[in-house]
């Protein structure tokens, strides 16, 4: 479903990043990177109107014709950016917001994990698993 | 709930152990085994940090992330609520403890004043690594008047 997935910390430096169909993945890349100004413009959209919710789902990011991307940030201002077809048009808002929460419970994990120095690449392989688990579910 | 103690025990074996190490403190060693313990502190303040806050909103403010290390933090490891939280607005808070959970076992009063600060390096380290998760850069420092009552003193670095 998800075509790429990708965490970036703070600093806005890539935590871990993988897409489905390995060849083209620059233009993955070049994506992800372009969104991280789209989630910047809401955060700090965010921060000045007076909501009293503040979400840490962000919702579509960009829409372009062939992906839809969408973004979601965490307490610690990690960010997850998630790239899904556009003509599987099945997936709503919901099972992207359960997606979400499952990346965010395994990066927690990750956190927490003693062998993990944070800052350095994600190399876990139950972080792997989880994220193949999203992306190969085209039937 | 006997939750609780594993953790004070736990804890007062790491302070034991670091200075069960150093036969001979004098200044330097006893430096080196705060700084560990405010590492180790400072590394499972990360991982809590990561942790506690999933299910509340985002923090507004520096505020909203003091008043989460008052309530949550301290509720999850301690199960209490911090005693008083006072800020000059500029960047220093002043945490208060009545009755901090380590120091009830050790006694009330001035006996094993001098005793105190080791037992108070490891909640420093945890506070700052929280902190650090959140987005702030911080000094912890901690001081005790009188046991079991102790006051942290944290300073938001701006840069």
């Amino acid at each position: 479903m998800a075509v790429c997935i990708a965490v970036i910390a703070k600093e806005n430096y890539p935590l871990y990043i993988r897409s489905t169909p390995t060849e083209d993945e620059l233009k993955f890349h070049y994506m992800v990177h372009t969104s991280l100004d789209v989630v910047d413009e809401k955060i700090s959209a965010m921060g000045k109107a007076l909501v009293d919710q503040r979400e840490l789902y962000l919702g579509l990011l960009y829409p372009t014709e062939d992906y839809k991307v969408y973004g979601y940030v965490t307490n610690s201002k990690v960010k997850f950016v998630m790239v899904v077809d556009s003509s599987n048009t099945a997936l709503r808002d919901n099972e992207i917001r359960s997606m979400f929460r499952k990346l965010h419970n395994s990066y927690t994990d990750v956190m927490c994990n003693p062998f993990y120095n944070p800052g350095d690449r994600i190399q876990s392989r139950a972080f792997d698993n989880m994220v193949t688990s999203m992306m190969i579910q085209v039937c | 709930m006997a939750d609780a103690v594993l953790f004070e025990f736990l804890h007062t074996e790491m302070v034991a152990e670091l200075w069960a190490r150093d036969p001979d403190p004098g200044s330097g060693g006893k430096k080196k085994s705060l700084s560990v313990l405010e590492g180790l502190g400072f590394r499972v303040g990360q991982a809590l940090g990561e942790r506690l806050p999933r299910e509340t909103l985002a923090f507004r403010e520096e505020l909203d992330a003091l008043k989460f290390l008052c309530k949550d933090l301290w509720a999850a490891m301690f199960q209490k609520h911090m005693d008083g939280l006072r800020t000059n607005h500029q960047g220093t808070y002043v945490l208060q403890d009545n009755s901090f959970p380590l120091f009830i076992t050790m006694g009330s009063g001035s006996q094993y004043l001098e005793e105190a600060p080791k037992f108070l390096a490891f909640t420093c380290g945890l506070l700052c690594g929280a902190l650090h998760t959140l987005g702030f850069q911080s000094l912890v420092t901690a001081s005790v008047a009188a046991l079991p009552a102790c006051k942290f003193q944290v300073v938001i670095q701006k840069y």
